[in-house]
């Protein structure tokens, strides 16, 4: 599904990611743990094509595709989603219009027929009902006086209508009430599925409990320094990052998944 | 599209067979501006002894008026002995089919939504009839005829309604109001006009498109609006189908007359050329277009979209005489490339409890720069008089300009005159937000303006409102990443 080679990507001159190794096979869950200002972000921007930021080395490989020959748009066509660490606010669009030219554009893309007012209401109805999220959300300004937890359901709202191939979700439990947690992660679960991919980025090992990841990687400084099972996440939790960094020299290499297939 | 827009498309697509052109057999007059040249378009029109007497007092007003310069526009100087104040409508050749129109055009067109049978109208076309648009025609004409509603070419109305014409042209807007008034009030050509009688509803929109005898109003064009008491009416102007002119001076003059408990809408879609992307030709558009609310409770409201010309300068007013009349302006203007526009308007409050709302919504992209210049003005008689006004603009990129230049004159203590103006730019982070999502920056930036605009969409008829926003989006092409 995606793979990312040597991967370095500054911000403003300054290297902020120094050489990422990943790569993610068809239904896989991956977790990105790491400290603030690790570089979690700038890795999920850098995904969805984000031009602020500049890739200085490093390839991305996206169902056989170099991925950064593509768009922002392009890339979002071809089943890349971003849950956003902070939605942004668009006064003026409601959450329904947005939405809805959203699954249209992935529609049209697919050659499939665009869907209509009313059955876009009744799919949508179906799906904030899973989120649990008021009827209401939909006729608002996308984001503007969203509570931060709304917003967070909205973004993952978004992507199970959307339904992208890979999705990216950056702190989305962050801000969440307990119960918030439990929906999002029914949520998502209720979209894994073998052809689908994951990569959730979180602190909180709380939410791989429900969301149940095939790997979780550390991030310390624009490097992945340990990758593991999801007895890692328990592990961080435990001990923080302290002891990775001190122990890195024994470690040595940080581990990677092992498959160099070519996927499609 | 409902039925009666079909049919008024159909009709319009005709040419029209049995009226009002007149025949004109000496062409032009040379360019230039004189005595002689205003006689000859008045004895072209055939026109009352009295209605020359107004014509040429007018013109001796204009030359003792100098071109305005306050407005917060450049453009080169005007020669006005360079224009030809009268020339014959033009027979132009039609085209046998739209294979024949430039493929651009078309490709506008298509992205406006306009239909077919008003394409081949608007691109000059020769189109066979579909039904019997003669019937259709006659049908509405009877139906308004026969409620008492005029509706038909300014010259023709000084003809057949010498007297109402005499009554109210000039009564708005006189000649001695600017140096653009005075010289349309010598030298229109000519425009619509309208009279509602007292208590009727008028059922049908009054647009130019049902309007037959539209092209070659000219440059000068005069539009006059009456709507005796208790009646009401809605107007609209102009179409979003981009409007091209061999004369790039238009001075029109729209005056509106609301007796008691009256109502008119006039709803402006402006398109005209505003000129390359490097700034070159376009239209200058200088337009005075006032109402007057003369009755109690009558109420004026002036939507405008305007898109088009490379100058614009324009104010629809509301003169609140009749004590709790309403007085309304809602405009969207937007300037790319190297368009400028001046505009706004005046609500001057001289009745009791009068009321004024004002929406402005100004888009800016390119090198496009505007102002939004607003005068609101309260009389000592005013008393509880209220006005609201909002402006609000956006900025595409970093080469445009915005600016909000409100006046407020207050001699009523008793007044509240209330103002609110913001500034936003659409954020980089916004688009990568719909980009992300799959959405073109194209598509964004039309969802986020008229998401912006959508207050004064709203007071459009629904059909209108539609194309307007069609029309944004075609203007703001490339305007973004
Ligand atoms: N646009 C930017 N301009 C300047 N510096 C930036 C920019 N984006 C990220 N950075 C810097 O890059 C580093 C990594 O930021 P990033 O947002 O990727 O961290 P993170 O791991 O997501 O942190 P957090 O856990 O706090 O969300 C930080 O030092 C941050 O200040
Ligand atoms: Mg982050």
């Amino acid at each position: 599904m995606l793979k990312i080679q040597d991967l370095h990507v500054s911000v403003d001159g300054k290297e902020i990611l120094k050489g990422i190794n990943l790569e993610i096979r068809p239904g896989e869950v991956h977790a990105i743990m790491g400290p603030n200002g690790s570089g979690k972000s700038t890795l999920s921007q850098v995904l969805a094509g984000n031009e602020n930021y500049e890739v200085t080395g490093g390839l991305i490989l996206y169902q056989g595709r170099d991925l950064l020959s593509l768009d922002v748009e392009a890339r979002a066509l071809e089943g890349i989603f971003l849950a956003f660490q902070y939605p942004v606010e668009i006064p003026g669009i409601s959450n329904e219009q947005f939405l809805r030219a959203a699954v249209n554009a992935g529609r049209r893309h697919r050659g499939e027929s665009e869907l209509d007012a009313f059955d876009f209401s009744a799919l949508a109805k179906q799906k904030m009902e899973v989120m649990e999220l008021g009827a209401d959300l939909l006729d608002r300004s996308l984001n503007v006086g969203f509570s931060g937890g709304e917003k967070k359901r909205n973004e993952c709202f978004q992507m199970a209508m959307i339904e992208p191939r890979f999705a990216i979700l950056d702190e989305t439990d962050s801000g969440l009430d307990i119960d918030a947690l439990r929906i999002v992660a029914k949520g998502i679960n209720g979209l894994r599925s073998p052809e689908r991919s994951f990569l959730v980025i979180t602190h909180y090992q709380r939410l791989l409990n429900y969301i149940v990841p095939d790997h979780v990687h550390v991030l310390a400084d624009g490097r992945i320094i340990m990758s593991g099972g999801k007895e890692l996440a328990l592990e961080l939790d435990d001990k923080g990052y302290g002891w990775i960094e001190e122990g890195q020299a024994r470690s040595g290499e940080p581990q990677l998944s092992a498959s160099g297939e070519a996927e499609s | 599209m409902n039925e009666e827009r079909k049919m008024l498309e159909d009709l319009s697509s005709q040419e029209y067979k049995w009226g009002f052109v007149t025949d004109i057999q000496s062409d032009t007059v040379p360019p230039g501006l004189n005595e002689d040249v205003i006689r000859f378009i008045s004895a072209k029109k055939q026109e009352p002894e009295w209605l020359l007497e107004w014509r040429l007092k007018a013109y001796h007003h204009w030359l003792t008026l100098s071109e305005p310069e306050w407005q917060k526009v450049k453009f080169p100087p005007v020669d006005f002995q360079a224009i030809s104040y009268y020339s014959a409508p033009k027979k132009d050749e039609k085209k046998k089919s739209l294979d024949e129109v430039d493929p651009d055009l078309l490709a506008t067109y298509e992205k406006l939504g306009i239909p077919l049978t008003e394409q081949k109208r608007l691109a000059n076309v020769a189109v066979d009839a579909v039904f019997d648009s003669v019937s259709v025609a006659t049908t509405h004409q009877a139906k308004l005829a026969g409620m008492g509603v005029l509706f038909m070419p300014l010259s023709e109305a000084v003809r057949e309604h010498p007297e109402l014409v005499r009554e109210y042209l000039g009564k708005v807007v006189p000649y001695t109001d600017n140096f653009y008034a005075a010289l349309n009030a010598a030298v229109f050509t000519d425009g619509s006009f309208v009279y509602i009688p007292k208590g009727l509803k008028c059922p049908l929109d009054l647009s130019t498109y049902f309007r037959i005898n539209e092209a070659n109003t000219g440059q000068f064009e005069r539009t006059l609006i009456i709507a005796e008491e208790s009646a009401s009416v809605t107007y609209l102007e102009g179409c979003t189908a981009p409007q091209r002119d061999e004369n790039q001076l238009h001075a029109a003059v729209v005056e509106l007359y609301a007796h008691e408990d009256a109502a008119i809408r006039y709803s402006t879609v402006q398109n005209w050329y505003p000129g390359d992307q490097d700034g070159n030709g376009g239209i200058f558009n200088f337009v005075t277009k006032r109402g007057l609310c003369a009755g109690d409770r009558s109420r004026i409201s002036w939507t405008q979209v305007e898109t088009g010309s490379a100058v614009t300068w324009k104010y629809p007013s509301c003169v609140l005489k009749g004590d709790d009349s309403v007085g309304e302006f809602y405009s969207v203007a937007l300037t790319n490339n190297f368009q400028q526009a001046d505009t706004g308007t005046k609500m001057i409050h001289l009745g009791r409890n009068t009321k004024s709302t004002i929406i402005s919504k100004g888009i800016s992209a390119g090198h496009g720069d505007q102002t939004y210049r607003g005068l609101v003005k309260i009389g000592k008689g005013a008393a509880g008089a209220r006005n609201f006004t909002q402006c609000d603009s956006m900025l595409l990129g970093d080469k445009c300009g915005a600016h909000t230049i409100p006046y407020i004159e207050s001699s009523n203590r008793t007044a509240q005159v209330e103002h609110e103006a913001t500034t936003t730019r659409i954020g980089d982070d916004q688009i990568f937000l719909c980009n992300q999502r799959g959405i073109s920056t194209e598509d964004a930036v039309s969802m986020i303006v008229n998401g912006f605009c959508r207050e004064v969409f709203h007071e459009l008829p629904l059909e209108f409102a539609v194309e307007a926003e069609a029309l944004l989006k075609v203007s703001l092409e490339g305007s973004v990443g």
